[in-house]
């Protein structure tokens, strides 16, 4: 199994869910955080204080999958998030040893 | 050693004054009884009283919610709830302050310089028994009134020491502030004996003040700088970003401000007749030209209008206006608006940077520029067509500027030395500051161990 | 490549920033985030009821790099973080199987 996260614009966020819901893809965990990369930041005024705000808000996005369906899941993400402008995002993909379904203890591909 | 005995010198004001409360319940039923003949019978308006009381709740709004959200949004999030209860704490210690002996030092006796103490413990503003009700009522109106402008003015300051003060020296220093500093001042500006007020006849230097102008901004504006001069920057100023963590309370709560403000300075009239007509427009007008001139400051300057400039235009064209709102026509409150706008975003941006003080939320910016713009436009924008006789330099009067000046300054002069030695004392007994430590932590932690926003 | 999460104090995020950038990292992302180590939490009153909160506020911050960047990283986190009382945080790292720029599709280092 691998899991997932991909930091993607606000506005891409229900594109890119409902585009992995039509892969087979059926949970998913989202979270505001805020980072940067390429893309600069930009400056803030408050009062004439002018703060440089380097971190931009996104939404990370996390999907745990099977190793089959990796690659759809990265080429779905891939196709709906993008914009071809800086501050598109990123994936990272981490190997994952065991996933759990608390409900039923059920583990592996059948907890997901 | 020395709260001890703060304690129980208050105990036995309150312990006194609830004797005489008590000697008084026997007179209470005959009051409700008599109180349902028709108010005007005693020579009471019920017109005057509604609109009294009404202004009198909308000042009270001013300080809580809405100062408190306005400089709530204002600060890092673990600091919002430090400011708030600033607000909501100075709303009971001040009024109680107020009636134990505040409202007497400010309008008791007849000293163009200093009140008296006639009117401890409200003698002679509640029912008594003996007095006519006309004249208690329209004296305990005036003093519940002018109780809630004893409430904002301290609180003003909080946006100059906010985010690092010790609450309990905060509470003793606005304690001290209000007996030693605000009452003089309402006595010289608004005591009929006082040598600054407008319709004293005797006084040496009558200017104008309608609604607060030195009394209230300059006084709170100049402590405030004083203030943030003597407890210093926050830890991180200047290197650390401090932007406002949540501009959309300090919307609301500028909204709720520049309501409020119609009882402010619409009720400074005393009565709901043709100058509160008059300043109610004219402060209406003031506020919004406010907005205008200092979105298009920015606007120009940086190129957008930013909402907190929106908000503080307005906040500046109230307080430039609190001082004329019963001397100009509200054509003229407009530019008063547009000026304040102008020049206390000035104040803000570029004179605090020049010199680097740490004014966290402006306080000295808005409201001690914003109050020095109002009481000298006042001296020369006043016209007889409001106040049906005093006038100022444009229609001939240019005496009365010196008048404003001389007003404006002693006021910020006792503001000046009062809150240096105040605070001065206080750093060597209490300590002005939390601990580096606890500044890092947040005052909401550290000062109330509760906290604004939960993660539940 | 390696994924480094830092769980550290509030007002140090800018320190940490400017350390990462000094050692040539270029993006990463922030979150904030509760938890607990050794330093516990403090007592809450609310209207005479006492809460212990264990979970303090921190930041989490993650940053991508790779491998041969990892304990220049380590040391730019740790040296600024630093203040040597109980509650200075953590550092997590985890292997990356893969990195990919949404923008470009570029993978692996490049992505980074």
């Amino acid at each position: 199994m691998k899991k997932v996260e991909a930091i993607i614009r606000h506005y891409k966020l229900e594109e890119v869910k409902d585009a992995l819901t039509e892969v087979g893809v059926t949970g998913m965990t989202v979270s505001e955080i805020r980072g940067f990369g390429r893309q600069k930041g930009h400056k803030e005024q408050y009062r004439g204080a002018e703060y440089a705000v380097d971190f931009l808000p996104k939404v990370k996005m996390e999907v745990v999958t099977s190793d089959e369906d990796l690659k759809s899941v990265i080429d779905t993400i891939l196709q709906t998030a993008r914009t071809g402008q800086i501050g598109d995002g990123k994936i990272f993909v981490t190997n994952l040893n065991e996933a759990i379904r608390i409900r039923t203890g059920e583990t592996g591909a059948d907890s997901l | 050693m020395i709260y001890r005995f703060g304690f129980a010198l208050i105990l036995t004001f309150l312990l006194s004054g609830f004797a005489s409360t008590s000697l008084l319940a026997d007179d209470v039923p005959e009051i409700r009884e008599s109180g349902e003949v028709a108010a005007a019978d005693e020579g009471l308006d019920s017109g005057n009283i509604a609109w009294m009381l009404t202004s009198s709740a909308l000042v009270l709004m001013m300080t809580a919610p809405g100062l408190a959200l306005f400089y709530g949004g204002l600060v890092r999030k673990k600091n919002i709830l430090g400011v708030m209860m600033q607000c909501i704490f100075l709303m009971g210690l001040m009024t109680v302050v107020w009636a134990l002996w505040g409202y007497s030092l400010a309008f008791g006796g007849t000293s163009p310089y200093v009140g008296n103490f006639d009117h401890l413990l409200l003698k002679g503003v509640i029912p008594d028994g003996q007095m006519a009700k006309s004249e208690w009522v329209k004296a305990c109106i005036f003093c519940v009134f002018q109780g809630m402008f004893f409430i904002i003015t301290p609180a003003l300051i909080c946006g100059a020491f906010a985010e690092r003060m010790k609450f309990s020296t905060m509470c003793v220093f606005m304690v001290l502030w209000g007996t030693f500093v605000y009452c003089p001042i309402a006595h010289w500006v608004w005591a009929d004996s006082g040598w600054l007020c407008e319709w004293n006849k005797q006084a040496l230097y009558p200017a104008f003040d309608f609604a607060g102008g030195t009394v209230v901004h300059i006084s709170s504006g100049a402590s405030a700088l004083i203030c943030a001069l003597l407890i210093g920057k926050r830890l991180g100023f200047g290197q650390e970003p401090m932007p406002p963590h949540n501009l959309t309370y300090t919307c609301i709560g500028a909204a709720l401000l520049w309501v409020g403000w119609f009882g402010f300075n619409a009720g400074s009239a005393l009565e709901a007749n043709a100058l509160a007509v008059n300043a109610f427009v004219a402060t209406h007008f003031a506020a919004a030209a406010g907005v205008l001139a200092w979105s298009i400051a920015e606007w120009v300057a940086l190129g957008r209008p930013s909402i907190l400039g929106a908000c503080s235009g307005a906040v500046a064209g109230l307080v430039c206006i609190t001082p004329a709102a019963g001397a100009v026509n509200p054509i003229q409150g407009i530019l008063l608006g547009l000026i304040a706008g102008f020049v206390c975003y000035i104040a803000c941006t570029k004179v605090k940077n020049t010199f680097g003080y740490d004014d966290s939320l402006d306080a000295f910016g808005v409201h001690g520029v914003g109050g020095t713009v109002g009481a000298l436009l006042v001296g020369i924008f006043a016209t007889a067509d409001v106040t049906g006789g005093r006038v100022g330099v444009i229609e001939g009067n240019a005496a009365q500027l010196v008048n404003q000046v001389v007003g404006i300054g002693a006021a910020a002069i006792l503001a000046i030395v009062g809150s240096v030695i105040l605070l001065k004392v206080l750093d060597a007994t209490m300590g002005l500051r939390v601990s580096q430590e606890d500044e890092i932590r947040g005052l909401d932690l550290s000062q109330h161990s509760e906290e604004g926003y939960i993660f539940l | 490549m390696k994924k480094i999460e830092a769980v550290i104090r509030h007002y140090k995020l800018e320190d940490v920033k400017k350390a990462l950038t000094d050692a040539g990292i270029v993006g990463m992302t922030v979150c904030e985030v509760r938890g607990f180590g050794r330093q516990r939490g403090h007592k809450e009153q609310y209207r005479g009821a006492e809460y212990t909160v264990d979970f303090m506020p921190k930041l989490k911050v993650e940053v991508v790099v790779d491998d041969p960047q990892l304990e220049s990283a380590i040391n730019a986190i740790t040296t600024s973080a630093q203040t040597g009382n109980v509650g200075d945080g953590k550092i997590f790292i985890s292997s990356l199987e893969d990195v990919i720029r949404i923008r470009t599709g570029e993978t692996g280092v490049e992505a980074i």
